[in-house]
């Protein structure tokens, strides 16, 4: 029976194991390596070079513009999508016209709207870069020809074109489609919280701000802080958006450079591949920056209820 | 929790013996006036450009340039025509077909298998194998891309849909396996109990008596599995750029869109885009219930 049980546990690891060694694990450990060495990747003989790709690094003016707009992004892209997302969550389930022995209701509806605002949250994301490519166009797009439709027809701006917008653009399509995720998942959060927390606080005289703050959200900050992990891996790739939307190599002026994207032309177009690994290992430090603050940030009592 | 109990000052000069049924009632229809605006204006945010896309879809370029948030003249099916066999459409929809279909079906059998054992039987190593696993939900994918390319390149694996399979496989399981053991762990014990005490033997358990019971649990990963790879983007573009007939769906999207900016064939271009965004969106208004459980399932408690 023992013996068993031992034979059936390999048997059942063995294949995941395997495939998850060869194609996540080994990469990842291999590229800490490279990190240190020459190498070009298209040739099989390189040597190490210890810390050379990490002095580079430190006087890669591109490099460091690539952080400064990763950790733009990165406090950014939370904020606005988990704020977005709460408001509308909140308006959704608290919004509501009163009805009888009730004293907060949802909105009529908003099945409806929750449906909608999930649209983006199901596509890929190439299909939404390519989306907003077009719409941004200065000539054709559906942005500024709404602009001139309603009467601004002197504001037309290059958006993607022009430096000191085009991250702006990419941030808000980035926004754009991740909003109805979190509204479906505070909704899902805020319908478990007992309505007499609500009608208690509101026969004490509170507000609905009041509400909000001192019963919505800290009772959702475990999702909220789970959130804010989700939209910070995303804001630290970026990659299918800035390979798709922008022009050129990540931007005009480098000014949608971001690391993930940074890495991909080393390796793949400069044939840098060592040099593109130190970029990497330079963004898992970010990442892991990240994960500590908001985990240091994050911890709070949790309230059970 | 304390929920602070002062009141706003009067503004009026009435008694401040004010109901809380009529204050709150009057504060609930502005409220609700507000909310509806405000919910309405990203609803249209949301939907507007997919309809510019799908009209567009519809019109001659000359439309698209000239007047483009005005309906199509006439319902055109060319662009669409164009779309699937000249620029190869078709084609990415049965390659994204065959390689999503073997790699949610490894995803699901491989991340179940491994799920299971970790999650009801003790053993040395049960903890370190987990956390490796669950470790790769947090890694930065595009860090392993380099390395990737080269042991996919040594197995001769780079450009074929086996190689693509696997990978998909691999970077699916530790999400997989992290949702499926914490849903293992909740099933009872007792019926797995029962069927080894009949004689089923441990593999026979798990497949006619764990799985079955486990079927929520799968079809909620298995929607987010299915969505992600269908999805996938990043994975191809750097692992299957041999052969432009080999392309998959959102790769493929996105070469047309390069190519057909060159012809200037706009029409093409969103017909394509709306083909590609179209299957999604309808699967999903269909099991809309399912699919916000299955990609919501991993941030709830």
């Amino acid at each position: 029976m023992q013996h068993g049980k031992y034979r059936f546990i390999a048997g059942f690891l063995l294949v995941p194991l395997a495939v998850y060694g060869i194609f996540v694990i080994s990469p990842f450990v291999q590229a800490i390596y490279y990190s240190f060495t020459n190498w070009t990747g298209l040739s099989g003989d390189f040597r190490v070079t210890g810390l050379e790709n990490y002095q580079r690094l430190w006087h890669d003016e591109v490099f460091w513009k690539a952080v400064g707009h990763n950790v733009l992004l990165l406090l950014l892209l939370p904020l606005l999508t988990l704020g977005l997302g709460l408001f509308f969550a909140f308006m959704l389930n608290v919004g509501g016209r009163r009805r009888k022995n009730a004293a907060v209701a949802g909105v009529r509806g908003s099945g409806v709207y929750k449906i909608i605002y999930f649209f983006p949250q199901v596509l890929s994301l190439a299909i939404v870069a390519l989306l907003f490519q077009f719409a941004y166009n200065p000539n054709s797009g559906a942005i500024n020809s709404f602009l001139s439709a309603i009467g601004l027809d002197s504001v037309k701006p290059d958006w993607l074109g022009d430096p000191k917008l085009a991250l702006w653009c990419v941030t808000a399509v980035m926004v754009w489609s991740n909003v109805g995720f979190y509204v479906v998942l505070f909704s899902a959060g805020m319908a478990s919280i007992p309505k007499d927390f609500y009608e208690a606080a509101l026969l004490d005289g509170a507000n609905r701000l009041q509400t909000f703050f001192r019963i919505t959200l800290p009772l959702l900050w475990d999702t909220v802080q789970t959130g804010w992990v989700y939209m910070g891996i995303m804001a630290l790739d970026g990659f299918a958006f800035i390979q798709i939307m922008t022009m050129g190599p990540g931007g005009p002026d480098y000014s949608t450079e971001l690391l993930s994207y940074y890495l991909y032309t080393k390796a793949f177009r400069d044939g840098q591949a060592g040099y593109a690994t130190t970029v990497g290992v330079a963004l898992l430090i970010v990442t892991m920056i990240f994960a500590g603050i908001v985990m240091k940030l994050g911890r709070r009592e949790r309230l059970e209820f | 929790m304390s929920v602070s109990t002062e009141t706003e000052a009067p503004q009026t000069g009435r008694p401040v013996i004010d109901s809380p049924r009529g204050r709150l009632g009057s504060e609930g229809r502005v409220l609700n006036v507000f909310s509806h605006g405000v919910l309405v204006i990203w609803g249209l945010m949301v939907t507007m450009p997919l309809l510019w896309a799908v009209m567009s879809a519809f019109k001659t370029d000359n439309e698209i340039f000239t007047s483009p948030w005005s309906l199509p003249k006439s319902l055109r099916f060319d662009a669409w025509r164009r779309a699937w066999t000249t620029a190869h459409m078709s084609e990415y929809f049965l390659n994204s077909l065959i390689v999503v279909a073997g790699s949610l079906a490894g995803t699901m059998l491989l991340g179940a298998m491994a799920a299971y054992v970790l999650a009801r039987f003790d053993f040395p190593g049960n903890r370190l194998i987990y956390f490796l696993f669950i470790g790769g939900m947090s890694f930065p994918v595009i860090l392993a891309l380099v390395p990737l390319f080269f042991v996919m390149k040594n197995m001769e694996l780079l450009n074929t849909y086996p190689g693509l399979i696997l990978v998909y496989i691999a970077y699916s399981l530790p999400f997989t396996v992290f949702f499926l053991t914490g849903f293992f762990r909740t099933l009872p014990t007792e019926v797995a109990e029962a069927a080894l005490i009949d004689g089923a033997s441990h593999s026979r358990t798990f497949f006619q008596v764990m799985l079955p019971m486990a079927k929520p649990g799968l079809i909620s990963v298995g929607t987010f599995n299915f969505l992600g790879q269908w999805n996938q983007y990043l994975l191809p573009t750097v692992l299957n750029v041999g052969d432009e007939h080999k392309r998959l769906l959102p790769q493929g999207l996105v070469a047309l869109a390069a190519s057909q900016q060159y012809k200037g064939d706009w029409s093409g271009l969103f017909a394509g885009l709306v083909m590609a965004m179209l299957p999604v969106l309808g699967a999903y208004v269909v099991f809309q219930r399912q699919v916000q459980a299955g990609l919501t399932a991993g941030s709830l408690k």
